[in-house]
């Protein structure tokens, strides 16, 4: 089954960005203090707000900080949050969508119920009161209040799948063996849903280095520590707009663009692959369609 | 049953807050106003953290009833200005951004993506499909930074912040008044149906494609109807339904977007109250906030719902 | 009864493909005459579908009609080959000469349109000056046609029964007075007593309107009771063609003959039914030679080499070599 993604252009083009991106956060800030001998607070006195160069190649900030360096370390910081957020809300999403839809009945109501509320609930908002209240928490802090809120769509997801495959014929079979629900649930669902949970992992990811970003980009994200979020709210607040400071905001948003771009294209590899008339290489075949017909036509016609 | 849940939240939040907030919050005003705080507003803040003469079920009664009554306190930063107040004047301005960008952005994208979807593989579907996947992955808060930037701060073609002339006797009545909305609201607006348009389009798309290989297209086609006809009264009527659907599901990210992208551009609706109040930590306008944008929700969702049973015959004989 | 109302002329349709094309209708050729019935019967996949959505110019991606001509002849004694027109000319032939009754009546009709609006936007088309009123009126003696009452106009498809939907499409089929009428399985999807319901009441109709009709089924039983003139197919072509009587009475082409004998016939007694071992060609590598030879008893040695042509053989036309040798 994984192999039939990979083999899916869109997904492997995403996967590689998405990639790309995680080595950047696990040896970014090596690769700033090792090759370019620099942090992201260092101060260039005499490169204050300058635009790019080959001293630095996306410029500097208003005080005299590297941009590149920055949004290279900015990455960890975006990037982790948005991991350990999108890690939580799977585990929560598994654990309320799947007993949900394998058990059924009274248990398969109160969770579905629960979950519906969640989802109605405006969850942007309710991370930013609850961010508001615990202001200057720790990135891991960030992560959790942002995971608690990015859970119903996929446990609604999962809770649906599970239905479906607790009716397929080897679990009923499995279940006259007399096999335990338990097992039953990890040896035999969850290895079918490898693929959805993954979409779902990606989309949870990306959402929550989105819900960073603004939180951070609000003021009330993670204190200390560096993440696009955070370049962008500093280059909001020290007026890079008014000096025109354009280097500054827009690299760490062409990066969360990209990222989100990223997972779009798994998350449509997919749709191709589970929809055959949405792929690209049925595109083709329609081009080669339309020639076919336009050039059968006059040659009937004789 | 959502409604409620929020209330709830909302009333235990603060309660379960660790350490004194109270205390806390106290030191905050006396250093955001430089002055020790009043004997009342020392009580209102106990009493907003839940104080300690009550026990909680009293508490919450007490809380339910205040809002029964439409009483959701003073604000804090702006002490003893009522919250109500300050909402009041920011709830028109969000109320306007949201809804002509959402409209406006549904519609064109749904239009767009039926065309899409139409002749799947055109040469529009190709270079549209991946022009929309980028922009849907951009945060809307950082556009309205960079449109900012371009267009007020380079171009200077739209003012930089504000909602309306501040120069124009605050009037509804008056035309350039209403004008100067129009003027003050386009970029923001703008920003907001340029990323807004790209969900729906794909959606419909997507769905437009399946919805065009139906038996009931193909016998509109064997019918002889007229090529437009048969796209609007039989695909794209039939394959709008998930987008209806989709909308009550998108609101209150919508909303997420809307309040950030006033922030940028200083917009006095409730995500600007909302930032302030954020960063004043005042509480009590935060909460009704969220109230109010849960309520937005909750309605929108009746709305859509309601839209959908109007457009689905099928759906009218369950009810 | 004689005046010829279409010619198929050495018709092709292939489904293109990544792998290759597929030729799910191979030189189909046969004459329509005006009110004839013409059956054609063959099992499932052996291009039936493909031949109908070809006649009427309905066929979807990634079908192509690659080879053949359709030629229509209009009762002002215009000729006209339907594959030579733009999707524009064509409108004017669709349903006022040409309708169609697909195979699944329950996906057919526009789940979110009254019936009646359905029956008024083609017949408000294809008539401007008829008002909204007449349309209705029409619609109701139409659906009166097939025995529903016309207060079922008003209701969406969802609330009809599956029987209700079947024969409201076939007086959707009517609704312009079409010169033919080609109907793929109408009856598969309800029961038998409906079944024979519809069937008479198609009888009836063309008897009275005149049209003609070429039906398509995997149950050949049905045909011989309806049918003046049947076809049968397999692999994508016609290998027996001739009137119903002789169809049943004397079948000539080996697959015929194991086709009339799996169907018990609806009257008279039962005979020995046999089925035809083996099961249908796949069109994606179709065999060599006659698509047949494999699951033929009579096969002979040429049978896996040479596609036969079809030819008079008696007084029907047959696609075998066994007819070949001795002619
Ligand atoms: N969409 C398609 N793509 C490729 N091949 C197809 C498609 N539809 C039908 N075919 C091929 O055409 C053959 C005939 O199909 P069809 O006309 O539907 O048969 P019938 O109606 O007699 O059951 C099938 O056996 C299949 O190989
Ligand atoms: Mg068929």
């Amino acid at each position: 089954m994984l192999n039939g993604f990979l083999r899916n252009s869109k997904v492997r083009i995403g996967l590689g960005v998405f990639a790309a991106f995680l080595l950047l956060a696990l040896l970014g800030p090596w690769f700033v203090s090792a090759v370019m001998h620099t942090t992201p607070r260092t101060i260039d006195y005499d490169a204050l707000g300058q635009p790019p160069s080959a001293k630095h190649l996306l410029g500097t900030t208003l005080p005299g900080s590297d941009v590149l360096a920055q949004v290279i370390v900015g990455a960890r910081g975006s990037v982790f949050v948005g991991i350990t957020s999108a890690v939580l809300a799977t585990v929560i999403a598994a654990l309320v969508g799947v007993p949900s839809g394998f058990l059924g009945g009274r248990l398969d109501h109160g969770l579905t119920a629960f979950t519906n509320l969640f989802l109605t609930l405006p969850s942007f908002a309710l991370t930013l009161i609850i961010a508001g209240y615990v202001q200057g928490a720790a990135w891991w802090v960030i992560a959790l209040i942002i995971a608690a809120f990015e859970w119903p769509g996929g446990a609604r997801t999962l809770r649906s799948q599970t239905m479906s495959l607790r009716g397929r014929d080897f679990t009923v079979a499995m279940r006259m063996l007399g096999e335990s629900k338990t097992r039953l649930v990890f040896a035999e669902v969850m290895p079918h849903m490898t693929g959805i949970v993954s979409a779902m992992f990606l989309r949870a990811c990306v959402a929550g280095v989105f819900a960073e970003a603004a939180l951070s980009f609000l003021g009330i994200g993670t204190t200390g520590s560096v993440s696009w979020g955070t370049i962008i709210s500093e280059a909001q607040g020290q007026s890079a707009i008014l000096n025109g400071l354009w280097w500054w905001f827009v690299p760490p948003g062409l990066c969360i663009a990209l990222l989100g771009t990223a997972t779009a294209l798994v998350n449509f590899g997919i749709d191709e692959i589970s929809n055959p008339r949405l792929s690209a290489a049925n595109r083709k075949l329609m081009k080669r369609f339309r020639r076919a017909a336009r050039t059968a036509e006059p040659e009937v016609a004789r | 049953m959502t409604f409620w849940a929020a209330l709830t939240f909302n009333f235990l939040i603060p309660r379960f807050m660790p350490g004194d907030p109270a205390a806390t919050m106290l030191r905050r005003i006396q250093q955001l106003t430089g002055q020790a705080p009043t004997p009342d507003q020392i009580r209102s803040v106990r009493l907003f953290f839940g104080g300690a003469r009550e026990n909680l079920p009293a508490q919450y009664l007490h809380y339910l009833n205040d809002l029964v009554h439409f009483r959701f306190g003073l604000s804090l930063s702006e002490y003893p200005t009522p919250v109500s107040d300050l909402i009041a004047q920011a709830l028109p301005w969000t109320l306007l951004l949201v809804g002509t960008t959402t409209i406006i952005a549904w519609i064109v994208g749904t239009a767009l993506g039926a065309y899409m979807g139409w002749k799947p593989g055109s040469r529009f579907d190709a270079i549209f499909a991946p022009t929309t996947t980028f922009l849907h992955a951009i945060p809307t808060f950082w556009l309205s930074l960079v449109a900012l930037w371009a267009f007020a701060f380079q171009l200077g073609w739209f003012p930089v912040s504000g909602a309306y002339d501040p120069d124009v006797p605050y009037q509804i009545n008056n035309l350039w008044f209403l004008l100067s909305i129009l003027k003050y609201g386009a970029l923001p607006a703008l920003t907001l149906i340029f990323i807004g348009f790209n969900g729906w389009l794909f959606t419909m798309r997507n769905v437009m494609v399946t919805t065009v290989s139906e038996d009931y297209v193909l016998l509109a086609k064997a019918k002889g109807l007229p090529t437009w006809r048969v796209l609007f009264k039989y695909a794209a009527r039939n394959a709008l339904l998930p987008n209806v659907t989709g909308l009550a599901l998108a609101i209150g990210g919508i909303l997420g977007g809307v309040l950030l992208t006033e922030v940028v551009f200083t917009y006095p609706g409730l995500g600007h109250r909302l930032y302030r109040a954020t960063v004043d930590h005042d509480f009590p306008v935060m909460q009704t906030i969220f109230l109010l944008i849960t309520l937005t929700v909750l309605i929108a969702n009746l709305i859509a719902d309601s839209i959908y049973v109007l457009l689905d015959p099928r759906t009218r004989d369950e009810a | 009864m004689n005046e010829v109302l279409l010619e198929v002329d050495g018709l092709t349709v292939e489904y293109l493909s990544q792998t290759g094309s597929v030729k799910a209708c191979a030189d189909v050729s046969f004459t329509l005459h005006r009110g004839q019935i013409l059956g054609v019967a063959g099992e499932s996949g052996s291009g039936k579908s493909t031949l109908i959505t070809a006649l009427t110019r309905l066929q979807r991606p990634p079908a192509v009609t690659s080879a053949g001509r359709l030629v229509y002849h209009s009762s002002d004694g215009d000729k006209v080959d339907l594959l030579t027109l733009s999707e524009r000319q064509l409108r004017a032939y669709r349903w006022s000469e040409l309708a169609i009754v697909l195979q699944s009546a329950m996906d057919c009709l526009n789940p979110v349109m009254r019936l009646g609006d359905q029956f008024e936007d083609v017949l408000r088309y294809h008539d401007p000056q008829l008002t909204q009123r007449q349309a209705w009126e029409r619609a109701e003696e139409l659906v009166a046609m097939v025995g529903i009452g016309s207060d079922r106009l008003r209701s969406y498809p969802h609330e009809l029964s599956g029987g209700m939907r079947q024969r409201s499409l076939i007086a959707l089929a009517l609704a312009c007075d079409p010169d033919l009428i080609v109907m793929d399985e109408p009856t598969t999807a309800v029961d038998v007593v409906m079944q024979r319901q519809i069937l008479a009441q198609l009888l009836q109709l063309q008897d009275r309107l005149g049209f003609a009709v070429v039906f398509v089924t995997h149950d050949l039983s049905l045909l011989l009771e309806l049918a003046d003139q049947i076809a049968i197919m397999y692999g994508g072509r016609i290998v027996e063609l001739g009137s119903a009587r002789e169809i049943y009475t004397a079948p000539k082409h080996p697959y015929t003959r194991g086709l009339r004998d799996s169907f018990p016939p609806l009257h008279g007694e039962l005979t020995t039914m046999r089925g035809i071992p083996g099961s249908p060609p796949d069109l994606r590598t179709p065999p060599s030679g006659c698509a047949f030879h494999p699951r033929c008893a009579d096969r002979l040695d040429a049978c896996d080499q040479q596609i036969p042509l079809l030819r008079p053989v008696g007084r029907n036309d047959v696609a075998c070599l066994l007819y070949e040798e001795t002619p």
